[in-house]
């Protein structure tokens, strides 16, 4: 048959070419869907820090209905507004970006507060992203605070490439139970929250700073304890000025001082 | 491994055969059963282990199977006289990877948390010896139509034999089927578990043994 080396060659280039404006040209268009379904996504995650989502339950419907969504910077006040001016929602910005800013001043955090359906125009949790490195690759996911800017209410975990039955077993519902109740702060002091070395250890619902580890994923759990000090301590003047009642609103541009910048590194 | 096909479907078909002649119905049903690429060709083995834990992601894992078969058999089968015979492994496994990735889109597309379930095997599907098995030995040789009825006996002897998997793990592992709680409360009262055994994969090879012993007993069939 056809064997001579240029119809070889032909045969492959075309394919090759009919293949890949195959497949851009449906990635292309299923894009809009993509973004929508990874969106969705991440509303979910966030929701279920604090809720049990209903099953078929429509997220963005809960999303809309729950969640106010603020952003601040690492002083605590409340921005509207980037560095360059242009208006900021939660919604929008990206943990993983804001992680890699190198300059604490410059990121920003969104705390996505969850409704009270009781009393109108309070909050029954604050939900704060957290970003950092399991094992293998990234992991994140979402904490629930509650009023007392102290108490975990809840917590949900998502992993890029951690090992199955092992490291991924992060974004269990067990798992993330084991989180509720747990303390952040001890006296005034941050003491975040450690999981331990280990799977079945006598825990008690008393150690506030302690949570049942995993075994088989003491470097994933590593991980995750670094993450959670990481954002607690980002997040701790917003705590403690909440606690008091003293945030502020400001516009990120002019609200950072050269003091500041030195202070802080 | 099969190797029955390329000899003796050489024979010329005549032009005014039924769409579904006895001959072309034996595609269809010869893989249901007596030639099943899970349990008599031992084909497929590693994504009916990992994927059948729950009925969910089987089904849709069934699905895309063997819609990149049928339509992985059917385009090589159109291009089986172009196909340059020196480069035709690599020329398949193009065309099989283009399906899974458009398979992998829509998925990703309209069934988000299915996706995320089955992340990887999707993109095993590639690698799966029962597509390229069928290729090598029929696609190859055999007319666009035959060949797209080959692809549903396979698909479908795939589907089936890895659905029970997951109905025999799933009841048995959780006590659900398709998320549905069946095993009702006051059993587990009675001091009725959940087998852990099942959600593990060690659980999909026993199940799969069993389905394998249970029809050989029946076909008499032997390994040579």
């Amino acid at each position: 048959m056809q064997q001579s080396n240029g119809y070889i060659v032909g045969f492959t280039v075309g394919m090759t070419v009919i293949c890949a404006v195959l497949l851009a040209g449906l990635s292309e268009y299923l894009k809009p869907q993509h973004q929508k379904q990874e969106e969705i996504d991440i509303k979910a995650n966030i929701l279920s820090a604090y809720m049990s989502i209903p099953q078929g339950g429509d997220v963005q419907e809960l999303y809309d209905q729950y969640i106010e969504g603020v952003v601040i910077n690492y002083k605590g006040e409340v921005v509207t507004t980037d560095a360059d001016g242009k208006p900021v929602t939660a919604e929008g910005i990206s943990p993983r970006k804001e992680y890699k800013k190198k300059n604490v001043a410059d990121k920003l955090f969104p705390v996505y507060q969850f409704k009270s359906e009781v009393n109108i125009g309070s909050f029954d949790a604050y939900i704060i992203p957290v970003y950092g490195n399991g094992l293998w690759d990234e992991i994140w996911g979402f904490v629930a605070i509650g009023p007392d800017f102290n108490t975990i209410e809840g917590t949900s975990f998502d992993h890029k490439g951690e090992t199955p039955g092992l490291g991924a077993r992060i974004t269990t519902d067990d798992f993330e139970a084991r989180f509720k109740g747990k303390k952040i702060f001890e006296g005034s002091d941050l003491a975040s929250v450690h999981v331990v070395k280990g799977e079945g250890n006598p825990v008690a619902s008393d150690e506030f700073h302690k949570v049942d580890g995993l075994s088989g994923a003491s470097m994933t759990t590593g991980g995750l304890n670094e993450m959670l000090e990481n954002y607690f301590g980002l997040y701790k003047n917003y705590f403690e000025k909440s606690r008091s009642g003293s945030v502020t609103t400001v516009d990120a541009g002019s609200a950072i001082t050269v003091e500041d910048l030195l202070n802080h590194k | 491994m099969s190797t029955e096909t390329l000899e003796k479907e050489e024979v010329v078909v005549k032009a005014s055969e039924p769409l579904l002649s006895k001959r072309r119905k034996k595609f269809v049903t010869d893989p249901l059963d007596d030639d099943n690429p899970v349990t008599v060709q031992v084909l497929g083995i590693c994504s009916a282990l990992a994927v059948t834990a729950q009925m969910k992601p089987t089904i849709v894992m069934a699905i895309s199977v063997t819609a990149v078969i049928v339509c992985s058999n059917l385009v090589i089968s159109m291009l089986r006289n172009l196909i340059p015979n020196r480069i035709r492994i690599i020329a398949q496994l193009a065309i099989v990877a283009t399906l899974v990735a458009v398979v992998d889109m829509f998925l990703k597309a309209y069934d988000y948390q299915t996706w995320k379930s089955l992340s990887v095997f999707v993109g095993l599907i590639i690698t799966n010896c029962i597509v390229m098995g069928r290729l090598e030995a029929f696609a190859m040789a055999n007319k666009p139509w035959d060949s797209v009825l080959d692809g549903l006996g396979s698909g479908f002897g795939y589907s089936w034999i890895i659905i029970a998997v997951a109905v025999v793990r799933e009841l048995l592992g959780s006590g659900k089927l398709m998320g549905v709680e069946i095993v009702p409360k006051f059993v587990y009262e009675l001091g009725y578990v959940n087998n852990g055994v099942m959600v593990t994969p060690v659980g999909a090879f026993m199940v799969l043994a069993i389905i394998i012993w249970v029809q050989r007993l029946k076909s008499g069939y032997v390994e040579h």
